[in-house]
Parts: C-alpha cells; structure tokens; sequence
C-alpha cells in the first residue's frame, strides 16, 4: 500500500541550526560502529491495551477517547526483516495467495502489528491490479485483550470502508485467516514525507508546503464532518503523509487497531512531538488533529524535528528564524494552529485551509515582501567620517571621552576626535603599533613591534614612561589594580606599575605571548603560542593552572560566570573552568580561531577562520546560529544594544541581531578588516587594512 | 602562645621537665573530611523490586597548599518490569562510571602538575552516558533507565543527565535545582496546561521523552556550577522528590550531623508518605 523508499530506516535531517556539535555526533556514530549521520528507527505501532494498569493511568477501551503516543518499542525492531529464516516463518512468501484472490508479489514493509504486502488481485487477469494487504498478526497473549483488539480493528476497518475521499485509500477487501486479519486497500505509489525530507537537504519551499496542508485540511474537514460521529485522524505526522508521483497527497496509516501497550509498570518512555498537549490527558478531539498538521508544517519548513526537541516547543522557534523565505501570514497560520489552548485554535480544519489558501493567492500576486537571503541584501550606509593613515590598522581602537585611540602599520598612535575625526596627535614609535591601547587614569598604554611598551598622557600625547622588553609587542595591555599587565613575543608576560613603568614580576612562558590578557579577582588568564592557557596569581605571577589545547592561542580570553572562553588556531573555541582550568566544553569549527570571543546574556559570540561568525550558547555550548561572510573572521564582534558588530577579511563590516544572526546591514571598506569594532553612543568605529579608521552610524 | 607558655611555667616551675619547645598541644580546628558522601537506596512500600541504582567514589588528593577532593555521584533510576530495568540501571550506572574514570579520574590521579585531562570534561561525561545508553540498548529489551552524573573536582561540579532523576545544589541562598526533567508532566507544567500539583497526580506523569536505551539521537543535558564552602549537592530519583518537599529536604539536611544521617532520614520520611516508588539519595557535602 505505501512504498516506503527505505525500509525502516529514516535518517534523520539536520539543519544548520540544529544544536548538536560534530564531537558527539561523530562520537555516536563511532560508538555504532557507523560514519553514518543517526538512523531513526520506525516506530512500531505495536500497543497492546493493558489488562495489568500502572497505577493512576487510565486505560480505557473506547477506541474514541484511546490515550498515550506510542510507546517506541525495540523489541519491534525490524532487525528480523533481514533474517531470512524469520520470513519464511511468520511472512508469506511472493506466489502465496490469501483467500485464493490476492497473490502475494512482493513484501513491502513490517508494521507493528504485521506485514504489509503488495499483492496482485486475481480476479482481474487481464490486468495487473496491484493491491496493498496489510495484515495483523495478533501478539496479545491474554485471550481477553486479543478479542477486543480484533473488535477493534473490525470496527475500524468498517469506518474506512466507507469513507471516500480522494486522500483516504479505498478499502477493497478484509477477511480472517488463523490468528490473521486482513486489510485489502489501495497500494498507493510515491514517497510519505518523512522520506522526502531525508532526502533532500534544502529546506522546503513554502509553497509545496501550503499546498500539501491545504489538501491535508481537505481531507480533515471531511472525516471531522463525518456522519454519525467525527473522526479523529489523531496520528498526524510527516510519514503517514504520501505523496503521489502526482503530487495529490494520501493519508495513510488510519490508526488501524491501534491498541496501546499500557501494561508496562513504573516510567513509561517516548512521545510523538507532533500530538498536542491535551493528548496527554486524555482527550482526543477534531481540533488535536488541527495541532499536528500545524506540527508537520513547521517540522516541514524549518527541518526541525519535534520528536528531537523538549515537547511543545514550537513557540521557541520562528520559522523565519530558519526559513527567511516563508511569509509572515504562513508563518501566523501555522503559529495559530500551534496553540496550546484548544480554544485559541482555527475552530476548523475548515478554517485553516481558507486561510492557507488566501496565503497561497497572496504569494501569487506577489504583494509579499519576501525577505532575501543575507549575501544578497545591501543596507547602503555612509560612514560619518574617515581618517586615513599611512599604514594597515590591525588593532580594536579606544574610545574615551570624545577621543579615539587607535594603532597603525605605520608606527604611530593616533588619537583623532570622536565626533569629527580630526587628528589631535599622533605619537611615532620605531615599529608597527598593531596593538590596541588601553586607557588608565588618564595615561594611555600600548605596545609596539619595537619591543617596547609606551605609556603616553592621553590628552596630549606627551610620554610619562616606556618599559622594554626583547620582543615585538601584539598582546593588548590590560590595566588593572594600578598595574598594566602585558605580554611580548619574548615569551614573558610583564606587570608593572601603571605609574611608574617599574616592573613588579615577569612570567616566561614557552613562545610568543600575542593574546591579550584578562583578569578576573585574584587571577590573570591569558593563551600563548604554546598551546597553552595560563592563570597566574595576579600579585605575584605564580602559576595556578595552565591547560593545553591543541595549537597556538593567539585569541585573548574572555571571562563569564566562572569560565574563560578562549579560541585556538587548533580550530575550536574553548570554555574552561576559571577555578582550575579545565576545558569543559568546546566548539569546533573549520577554521582557525584567532577572533577573541564576547559573552552576552548566556551566548558567547566568536569569529572563525572558516568565515563565519558563531552564537553559541556559554553553558553548553550549543550552536545557537552562525553568520557566513566571505573572508576569515578575525575580527571580535563587539555587542551593542540588540546587535552585533564584526569586520571580516572579505572587507565588510557588518551588522547583525545578536539573537537571531539577521543581517541589519555592512559596510564595505577598501581592504581585509581583522581589527576589531568599537562602539560608543552608537557609532562604531572600525579600522582596516585599507589604511583607514571609519566612523560608522548606528542605522543607515 | 606566650600565655599558654607562662601558664605552663608557673604550674610547674620547672622548664626543665617539660619538652623545650615553645609550641603549646594544637589547638586549631580538626580537618574535616572535604567531600562528606551519604548515600542509600531503598526499595519503598509497594514496589515489588528495587529498579534503581547509584554509584559513588570519592578520593582526596593531598597536596598543598589544599587538598582536592573528587567525587564521582551516579543516581539511575530503571524501567522496564520483569527486573529489567534494574538491569537496565545498573548496567548504565557501571558503563557510565567505567568511562568517567577512565577518562577523567585516572588522569586526574596520575598526573603530577595540575595539568587535567585534556578533553573537556563535558564530551567526556556525554560520551559515558553515550556509552551506557547503547550498553542498554544493546540489552535487547524495552527496558529503559535515567541517568545522571556528577563530577566533582575540587570547587566544581559537571554534571551530564537523562531522565527525571534529579541534581539539587544548597547553598546559603537556597535549595536549586540544576537539572530538568525529561518528562512530559514537566513541560505541561511549564506551559501552565496543568498545576504543579496535578502534575503529581498525572497518569502520564511517568511519560519521560528522553531516557537512556531508546536508541539513538539521545541528547544529554550537562551543566557546570561552581560549588561554595558548605554546600550541598543532592542527588535523587523521582521516589524522593515526589514524596517529600523541598523544606523537608532542606531543613532534614541542615538539621542532621552528617549527610549520611541525612540519607536515613529523608528515605525514611519518602516512606512514610507513602513510599510509593524506589528511593534513592545521595548526598554530598563541600567542607572546604
């Protein structure tokens, strides 16, 4: 009856949202002994109505008001169907034929309750009537149950046999043989959706989708507005949905002698994300049938299976969030359909499908804005000002008090008007100055390729002090506690005094110190051309932990509620311990990580060489959403208000909402941009390596 | 010390009998036992077997300038019938356990600096319940189990968790829980379509859409917290948390000498409410 494209297996879509990360995934396909993404196995619809009750639960017999999903059972599982041995056994074998009528061709599938066969009618010899024979096998021991699941399945199947709907199979034929019962019905060629959604790794246009829900609504309306009582589809999911090679859809699956298995003691294990809430009460009703549909159009349009995530979570997840091309009345329809009240639903599958299809006409007339992929959208935006330097700007400039501060290729230090961009002074050093400054009691410290650290007055720009070392000078200095801590590509990483230039301790490490240090209470964090982490004692330098990664760590650390997060050109982001250094989790991406990563509200944000910028979350680690620009991502995004801001090597800066990663708009500029932005009163301020620092607005 | 000296002298009168030193008996406090573990299982009133298990290892590593306590906490909690979920819990409790060790306690106890293991800890606790959920998978029944562990290194603790079992931190701000329920009952309450208290009388209250030994795609919950001085971390199975409240809990845990003695109170109380369901508790104490 339905050609399943693969027995039993369905894989299982992922999306580029979907929050699993490589390591567990490639971890569970090792463990399987697989390099296969997941296998979902079928559910078996094997549910036999419990004669033993687990306490409170209320089994009842009425097929009306049945309760519980199926409960996933691997005792079913279709292993068997490759055993040869079993078939022979317990399946009928191709030329058999059942009441001298349906010659078996061909086994199609195994259900829960038994085979599904395609067979050839032989009173038709002329022609090769294909008919699908659905068989139950009753496994119910206890004599009592068995009778009532036969009543059941009888009673059903008289249901069918008069139904008539160009959705609904037709039912030819049931009869008993042995211990069997029999279906003859319509053999239905084509794919169910469960199949077709594995199958292709694009997300489904809205308007195959629409489409197929309005047929879906179709069908619904009629077997809700059946006579004498309405019934309820009640198992409304993407593989009892077939779609015909002629596009025309096909219910399957109509929850023939669908016994439940309440007989299991103790925690009962499983659900189907796409039955409402109600169901779990007890109540089975038209509009429960309204929620799956809305349930299988979401999982339809934004790939995300229900079965996979925390029930009735939908809300959480705007399909625009993951499919930009879907409408806003779609998106409203299915949204409506979703509610948990049954009362705040279309009253009707009547009623959504009008709404479907005025949604349909809209998009034909094309009066819907439909919003464009990322790439492709250019918010044209002006900068206020620019400054051009004579050489690469690589660092994050400083911002303070109406002046900004910033590094150039070309040794100096500049210190331009905020407003205005006009120089107010530069200071020369003898080598690239590709450090950011920072700013301490009026004194502004920065490093040099000249070995040296320079502490200048930051209104004038008159030196107060120098401190040198025996290295170029990358890492950004950090002033905390009246000392400004830095490191050098001599392998040390200094303290001294903000005041005076006297160095109060020095650390030695094993390479180039480039990342820039933090500090948190007692302890100062910073990674190293050797691979390792380093917390040091802030007061006296003393070691307490160091941990290795895999390669350099030339990003600087970030601290949030207890855990440093730092990237390594090894490709991954690490979350450690602060308390004692140990990687709790890590993200891996493609490329390397040199961008220093941001935390804000629960989501750290981080560029990658891979040319994306990720959102994912601080305590899991979790991908929350990623952003694909065009060139390495070594600039650290920079959170303002609602948005975040980040340059990347393919010369854009860009904008985009923190929470959704949406393009809000970029900015191009002459050159790779590997600095970081810096935003104050809502302009950011970015250099590149066009020479230039930009002074860019809020909105265009 | 000076006076504790003189007091001496003048009792005696005499230096010469007394040892020259001038360090007086100790008088600073006992060192306590950094990670006090309690732990007990109990089959209740009308179960007929007692389907959960639990696991808990501790060690202390002395060194200066303070020792570090680890404790491994492992609380399952099986289903299935027959006395397969008791297999099923007990299996996944001892895969578990075999690979935190492994993974993270042996390098941790045989490494010299303070260097850990250099995988994270979280991939490590995801890998172990990974490996106990296709252990009980492979166990070729229906039977199912919660699971989760806790890790505690030092001031923290990691934590990696299926199920409806849960993990309870109490601190001088209060009992919280950190982990979440897997169960349907848990999201209907969450979505307000049911109370709190009928959530307790639910007949699917049971339902859990994730446990361990249903196949594949299972996603493991893990969490971090840091631990303060005198903090409890509680782990449980539902047959605690569903007969005694969280004051119970708290006040019996403040109010006993150990958090052994806590254990014994807190299942006796689950029972005497009843005792509906198997009974599991651990409980550990941060001293330090």
């Amino acid at each position: 009856m339905w050609q399943r494209t693969r027995l039993h297996y369905t894989f299982s879509a992922e999306s580029d949202t979907m929050p699993s990360s490589d390591g567990r995934k490639g971890l569970l396909g090792r463990l399987r002994g697989l390099e296969e993404p997941e296998e979902h196995l079928e559910e078996s619809t094997t549910e036999t109505s419990g004669s033993a009750t687990h306490e409170g639960s209320t089994t009842t017999e009425d097929p009306a008001s049945r309760i519980g999903p199926q409960a996933q059972t691997l005792a079913d599982a279709p292993v068997a169907i490759l055993d040869e041995s079993k078939l022979d056994e317990e399946f009928l074998s191709p030329g058999e034929a059942l009441e001298d009528r349906y010659e078996i061709v061909k086994f199609l599938s195994k259900g829960g309750m038994g085979a599904v066969y395609l067979a050839r009618d032989r009173r038709f010899p002329s022609v090769t009537k294909l008919v699908a024979v659905k068989e139950m096998i009753s496994t119910i021991r206890d004599s009592v149950t068995s009778r009532i699941s036969l009543e059941t399945f009888e009673r059903e199947a008289n249901i069918l046999a008069g139904l008539s709907h160009p959705a609904i199979p037709k039912v030819f034929d049931y009869f008993h043989h042995d211990r069997r019962v029999y279906l003859v019905i319509e053999f239905i060629e084509g794919t169910d959706l469960e199949s077709l959604l594995a199958e292709i790794d694009f997300a489904l246009s809205q308007e195959n989708a629409v489409n197929w829900a309005i047929q879906i609504c179709d069908v619904l309306s009629y077997l809700h507005n059946h006579r004498p009582s309405p019934i309820v589809f009640r198992d409304m999911k993407p593989s009892n949905i077939m779609l015909r090679d002629d596009g025309q859809i096909v219910l399957i699956d109509f929850g023939i002698a669908k016994v439940f298995q309440a007989g299991k003691r103790g925690t009962m294990i499983g659900t189907e994300g796409y039955s409402p809430p109600e169901q779990y009460r007890g109540i089975a009703e038209p509009r429960g049938d309204i929620y799956a549909v809305g349930a299988t159009l979401h999982h339809l349009l934004t790939r995300r299976d229900p079965r996979k995530e925390p029930p009735f979570t939908f809300q959480d997840h705007p399909i625009k969030d993951y499919n930009p091309t879907v409408t806003s009345d779609v998106e409203a329809i299915v949204a409506r359909a979703l509610e948990y009240e049954i009362d705040d639903r279309y009253p009707s599958a009547e009623d959504m499908k009008q709404d479907l299809m005025r949604a349909m006409k809209g998009s034909e007339d094309a009066t819907t804005t439909i919003v464009s992929a990322p790439l492709s959208r250019q918010e044209e935006i002006s900068p206020l000002w620019s400054f051009h330097s004579e050489g690469e700007i690589r660092c994050a400039a400083m911002v303070s008090d109406g002046a900004v501060y910033f590094g150039s290729y070309d040794h100096s230090l500049y210190c331009l008007d905020a407003d205005t961009g006009k120089e107010r002074w530069r200071y020369a050093t003898d080598g690239g100055v590709v450090s950011s400054p920072c700013l301490w009691n009026e004194t502004l410290f920065f490093g040099s390729e000249d070995q040296i650290l320079y502490a200048v007055y930051a209104r004038t720009g008159r030196i107060v002090w120098t401190c040198p070392t025996d290295g170029k000078i990358r890492s950004s200095p950090q002033a905390e506690y009246g000392h400004v801590f830095f490191g050098s590509d001599d392998h040390q990483l200094y303290a001294v005094s903000a005041k005076s230039g006297q160095e109060l301790w020095r650390f030695s490490a094993g390479a180039a110190i480039r990342s820039s240090p933090v500090i948190s209470g007692e302890v100062i964090v910073f990674g190293c051309d050797d691979a390792n982490v380093y917390a040091l004692d802030v007061q006296r330098g003393e070691s307490r932990w160091k941990y290795q990664v895999g390669k350099a760590l030339q990003s600087s650390p970030t601290v949030a509620e207890d855990m440093i997060y730092i990237g390594s050109a090894d490709m991954s982001l690490y979350a450690l311990d602060l308390a004692n250094g140990w990687a709790i989790w890590r993200y891996r991406t493609k490329g390397r990580v040199i961008s220093s990563p941001v935390v804000a509200k629960g989501v750290v944000y981080f560029g990658s060489n891979d040319h994306h910028l990720y959102a994912v979350d601080a305590k899991t680690g979790a991908l929350v959403w990623k952003y694909a620009t065009a060139g390495p991502v070594v600039s650290s995004p920079r959170l303002t208000e609602e948005d975040i801001c980040f340059g990347s090597a393919d010369a854009y800066v860009y904008r985009l909402n923190a929470k959704t990663g949406r393009l809000v708009w970029r900015f191009r500029t002459g050159n790779a941009i590997v600095g970081s932005p810096v935003v104050s009163n809502g302009i950011v301020y970015i250099g590149s390596t066009d020479h230039a620092m930009y002074a860019l607005p809020a909105s265009p | 010390m000076r006076f504790w000296r003189r007091l001496f002298d003048r009792e005696t009168g005499d230096k010469t009998t007394h040892p020259p030193s001038e360090y007086p008996i100790p008088t600073h406090p006992q060192m306590e036992d950094p990670l006090d573990i309690g732990q007990r299982s109990d089959i209740g009133k009308t179960r007929r077997a007692n389907e959960d298990s639990y696991l808990t290892l501790k060690s202390v590593i002395g060194i200066e300038p303070e020792p570090i306590p680890v404790g491994i906490l492992i609380v399952a909690d099986g289903m299935g019938g027959h006395e397969k979920g008791k297999e099923a819990s007990a299996l996944a409790t001892r895969v578990a356990s075999g690979v935190i060790v492994r993974e993270a306690l042996l390098p941790l106890l045989t490494s010299l600096s303070s260097d850990f293991a250099s995988r994270p800890v979280h991939e490590i606790l995801t890998e172990a319940t990974a490996a106990a959920n296709q252990a009980v998978s492979d166990m070729a029944s229906d039977a199912g189990t919660t699971l989760t562990s806790a890790l505690v290194v030092g001031h923290s603790v990691y934590v990696a968790h299926v199920g409806d079992t849960r993990v309870y931190y109490l601190d001088g701000s209060g009992l919280h829980q950190i982990t979440q329920d897997h169960s349907l009952v848990n999201r209907l309450v969450e979505l307000g379509q049911i109370s709190a208290r009928e959530a307790q009388e639910h007949p699917q209250r049971n339902f859990l859409y994730r446990a361990i030994g249903q196949g594949n795609d299972l996603k493991v919950d893990t969490h971090f917290q840091h631990l303060a001085a005198d903090s409890y971390l509680i782990l449980c199975s539902d047959g605690l948390w569903n007969s005694v409240s969280e004051e119970e809990m708290v006040q019996t845990i403040r109010s006993s000498d150990s958090p052994q003695v806590a254990c014994n109170r807190l299942i006796d109380m689950a029972n005497e409410h009843g005792g509906s369901d198997n009974i599991t508790l651990v409980l550990a104490r941060i001293n330090y």
